[in-house]
């Protein structure tokens, strides 16, 4: 038997396998890389992996209810001992973390298997992981286009079977738009439910610890095992997790909010009919639609951009050569900062540390950050609102499909644009579901998002379940149909 | 012409909690180079600072002290500047919204009494410390060490309400003195606990406005403030007699050579680039914990002074220096308390034991344990009762800080019990007329005085043991038989 015969599966599917014995923990992990080995060389999705350093997890895997699947992390979360953690840059070329990030040791006392770091952009800043030290990342559905980004590896790992599960962090949109671009699903979730601790800072009010997986039953039980209080992140929540064990118990009686204003103008035709179809899907389903005017603050990308900008100026101030990191050739230290940091950055790094300093510059502090923030509340407001007249919004990831290679890497602003529908439940802390839903005649996943208010997983999560069910669910690999036990019907 | 200096301080205290600031390393002082280190306080990527409860209780203990209003929702913003020392950075910081505000510290200056208002109090964490350079081969090379990095500080910012370097000298000492008091910090200003900068410009005496200051960082000793801010407020005052012009600039003040040296002019000021440190919610401090932090205040030490000044009845000298601190004042208060008149007290406070804590290099708290309080009551006792001499409690003392003991025992062990049975007096009495001659003639000249001397003999000749007033009652009765 082909340990072939256990790609794709969930990984709750897995997990009760090699708990049963079925299976071990390292063929659970490398039938992943079976998978790798038709995909990985076109798609690069992993920045970091080591065959000795994952049989070794795998052999000493503890007992949990994860032991032996494997999962892809982002190559911002750190994690001591096996892998380096590089963000993406060469300013943290070879860095090694003398510490696992809270997430990654929940992860690994769960029996979880880290199998690979993914690629992304740098720092997470960007929306097509094309800015990455170690070179783009494909889409594996169409290797002329973007799996999105930034945490465009393991969203690409995650869809063509590296593993079932995956790590990322959500700043704007940086989970969900590549999980709509590859067809998975990308949560993030409510800003405090996820330690942050561990995961390298871009901006640390937006940052979020996001997951991804092919099922809705697994992000919630990936959900289940890394939510909760951490002491060491002032920022996490101190209240129990909402409790998601009822994913799959259906959408009757829930209501959901339509602001069909939002794409009207500016939104591809095929993101439009996911979008329908979604909504119908729900409704058959026993959700009810509401349709309402939704305008959560026109100035949205420019808030998002003045916030994130300047906390990520100061986020990456601390890499300077002088600790860790490559040091370029200096006779004194401020020439030191500057050409290790000149050499160490890329492009599109540089252009957000110069426009967060800006915005925090004396004479510009107040009408550059302190107006984002106050536009930042009023966002949360406006959200807060509409969430009076419904449970959850249906709305698209982003305005496209995957978009290709080179696309928008010379116009900044278009990339920024594309962060539209994402970047509010950042600004307000609330949580956001990507949830594919099959594919577009081109042959590109398709995916809406569902967002909700705080705490609000389990409702969004409910309601990814019927579209997963009712709907149709994008696959890679048609060939591999009858070994594909996608829990959906057609 | 005449100037008037105004000057404000600013004074970093290091607080002495046993973790950092935003990490739970040992915020100890002289571990080996980098061993009190961690990923936060190494910003170590993906670190993220949560706050030591401790520190804040600190802060709040003095705030209280010092009568500031304590802001129950206060915020941590981050000061954006680059230097090796800085793990992050960033610092840290308090910036628009501090943790205490307004509040004022009592002072007394050449024994008046002087209260010196404060604009803030606020938290914050230190940086490492940088050793450069040093020479590895042909090239220079500078070290740094972390360990001081995120030890908490307090940074307190008076207002410029001081006229003189002496002013700013006592300000400090009194701080130095608080802080030790509240058992906050160490106080230890060779050892970088308490440090301190000054503002300072002159404008001509009683006008109303400000002329342009400089700011002089590194004064880091009582002296050192007095003597930096004597030299800028001449080199100001020079600078303005010859018709110049105040340049704002940061100064740097050397107490080895006692000069200034210009840092950075104003052409080169920081933009720390302060905005709310997005990874602390902002600091809670509810009214009960404040009223909690109150309960268990201590009295304060100027209040002490006062105390000992209007109800005890001593001089405000002796206030003064019994307060110096707070060991040493809880032990006059306990001598006081087993019975003891408090200026006798006083004297022995001040004059024996102090001159044993200092000539042995004891500290205060040791002298406590060698001494304690109500045995030095029972030595008084002892000694003003006549049941032993003056320089028998000297010896008692001698022992007891030397070896440590019960004074009583010592007094039974060495048979200190004065001796003031006449029969046993009286052969060295007899002695001591025999063996002089001269003074007794001179006595007997009407010469009272000389009196003195032979007792001294006949206590010389006893070991110190006889009791001086039987001694003294026994010459006159000799010298009287004599006649
Ligand atoms: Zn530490």
């Amino acid at each position: 038997m082909s340990a072939n015969r256990w790609w794709g599966r969930p990984a709750t599917t897995l997990a009760a396998c090699v708990a049963r014995g079925e299976l071990s923990a390292e063929q659970a992990v490398e039938s992943g890389w079976e998978a790798a080995s038709t995909w990985e060389g076109d798609v690069h999705a992993v920045a970091h992996a080591d065959a000795t350093v994952r049989a070794r997890a795998a052999r000493t895997a503890p007992p949990g209810p994860l032991r032996g699947v494997p999962v892809i992390v982002k190559d911002n979360l750190c994690t001591a001992g096996d892998y380096p953690t590089t963000c993406g840059s060469r300013i943290l070329a070879g860095y090694r973390a003398p510490y696992d990030a809270t997430v990654i040791r929940r992860l690994r006392a769960a029996g979880a298997v880290l199998t690979a770091k993914g690629n992304m952009d740098e720092f997470a800043m960007g929306s097509s992981t094309e800015f990455s030290c170690y070179g783009p990342t494909r889409n594996p559905y169409d290797l002329t286009r973007v799996p999105g980004g930034s945490s465009g590896g393991p969203a690409a790992a995650v869809a063509y079977g590296l593993a079932p599960l995956g790590l990322g962090s959500d700043t704007g949109g940086s989970v969900r738009q590549p999980a709509a671009f590859c067809g998975v699903f990308g949560l993030k979730p409510t800003y405090g439910r996820l330690s942050r601790y561990g995961l390298v800072a871009f901006g640390s009010s937006l940052d979020q610890v996001g997951l991804f997986a092919r099922h809705a039953g697994d992000v919630a039980l990936l959900y289940s095992l890394l939510a909760g209080p951490d002491l060491r992140d002032a920022t996490t929540r101190a209240s129990p997790p909402p409790d998601v064990s009822a994913w799959d118990r259906g959408v009757k009686g829930l209501s959901f909010g339509w602001p069909e204003n939002l794409w009207r103008e500016g939104v591809e035709p095929e993101v439009v009919a996911a979008l329908e179809e979604a909504a119908a899907c729900l409704e058959r389903a026993g959700a009810r639609r509401v349709a309402f005017d939704f305008l959560p603050g026109t100035y949205a990308v420019a808030t998002y951009y003045l916030v994130a900008t300047a906390e990520a100026s100061s986020n990456l101030a601390r890499f300077d050569g002088v600790r860790y990191g490559p040091r370029a050739p200096s006779t004194d230290v401020w020439s030191l900062y500057v050409r290790s940091r000149s050499q160490g950055f890329g492009p599109e790094v540089k252009r957000r540390i110069l426009l967060g300093t800006y915005a925090l510059s004396a004479g510009y502090y107040d009408a550059f950050y302190l107006k984002a923030q106050r536009a930042r509340t009023r966002i949360r407001r406006e959200y807060q609102a509409a969430f009076g007249r419904c449970d959850f919004m249906l709305l698209p990831v982003a305005p496209t499909l995957a978009f290709r290679l080179g696309e928008k890497t010379t116009d900044p602003l278009a990339m920024y644009l594309s962060d539209i529908f994402t970047i509010g439940a950042n600004l307000a802390g609330i949580p956001g579901l990507a949830v594919p839903l099959g594919l577009a005649g081109s042959g590109l996943p398709r995916a809406v998002q569902l967002v909700g208010p705080e705490d609000s997983e389990p409702t969004l999560l409910r309601a990814g379940r019927a579209l997963e069910v009712r709907g149709e669910v994008a696959r890679l690999g048609r060939e591999h149909e009858t070994e594909f036990p996608w829990p959906m019907k057609r | 012409m005449a100037h008037e200096a105004v000057i404000g301080l600013e004074c970093h205290i290091q607080l002495a909690t046993r973790s950092k600031m935003f990490c739970e390393c040992p915020a100890e002082f002289g571990a080996s180079p980098n061993s009190n280190v961690c990923p936060v306080c190494l910003g170590l990527p993906g670190a993220l600072p949560v706050v030591n409860r401790a520190a804040i209780d600190a802060a709040l203990q003095l705030g209280l002290v010092l009568g500031c209003t304590i802001r129950e929702a206060s915020v941590f913003a981050r000061k954006n500047y680059f230097y090796p020392d800085m793990p992050k950075n960033y610092q840290i910081t308090q910036y628009d919204r501090p943790l205490c505000e307004g509040g004022a510290l009592p002072v007394r200056l050449c024994e008046t009494a002087r209260s010196f208002p404060l604009i803030r109090i606020h938290v914050e964490e230190d940086t490492g410390k940088s050793f450069h350079p040093e020479r590895t081969g042909d090239r220079p090379v500078s070290r740094v060490d972390f360990n001081r990095a995120g030890v908490p500080l307090l940074e307190l910012v008076t207002e410029p309400a001081f006229r003189q370097p002496e002013e700013c000298g006592a300000f400090l000492a009194g701080l130095r003195r608080l802080a030790r008091w509240l058992k906050i910090s160490d106080g230890d200003m060779e050892k970088g606990h308490l440090r301190c900068d000054a503002n300072v410009s002159l404008r001509p005496p009683g006008s109303a406005s400000l002329g342009t200051k400089t700011e002089i960082k590194n004064l880091n000793s009582i002296k050192g403030v007095e003597k930096g801010l004597t030299a800028e407020i001449a080199r100001q005052a020079a600078v303005l007699d010859a018709g110049g012009r105040i340049e704002q600039a940061t100064l740097l003040y050397d107490a080895d050579h006692d000069k200034l040296a210009v840092m950075r002019s104003k052409e080169y000021a920081h933009d720390y680039r302060y905005f709310p440190e997005p990874d602390l919610p902002q600091l809670t401090v509810d009214a009960a914990w404040v009223e909690e932090v109150r309960g268990r205040l201590p009295e304060p030490p100027w209040t002490r002074e006062d105390r000992y000044v209007d109800h005890l009845g001593l001089p405000a000298y002796d206030a003064a220096i019994l307060c110096e601190t707070r060991e040493r004042s809880d032990y006059f208060e306990a001598v006081v308390g087993a019975g003891t008149d408090a200026k006798r007290a006083s004297n022995w406070v001040m004059t024996e034991v102090l001159r044993h804590v200092n000539a042995r290099g004891l500290s205060e708290r040791e002298a406590a344990l060698r001494l304690p309080a109500k045995s030095l009551a029972v030595l008084i006792g002892a000694t003003e009762s006549g049941r032993i001499t003056s320089a028998s409690a000297k010896e008692v003392l001698e022992e007891v800080f030397e070896k440590g003991g019960d004074p009583e025992a010592v007094i039974a062990a060495r048979g200190l019990v004065a001796r003031s049975s006449p029969e046993e007096l009286l052969p060295l009495v007899r002695e001591v007329l025999a063996e002089n001659p001269g003074p007794v003639a001179q006595f007997r000249g009407g010469k009272q005085a000389t009196l003195g001397f032979l007792v001294g003999q006949v206590m010389k000749k006893s070991g110190g043991r006889a009791a001086p007033q039987v001694v003294q009652e026994l010459l006159r009765a000799e010298l009287g038989a004599l006649r």
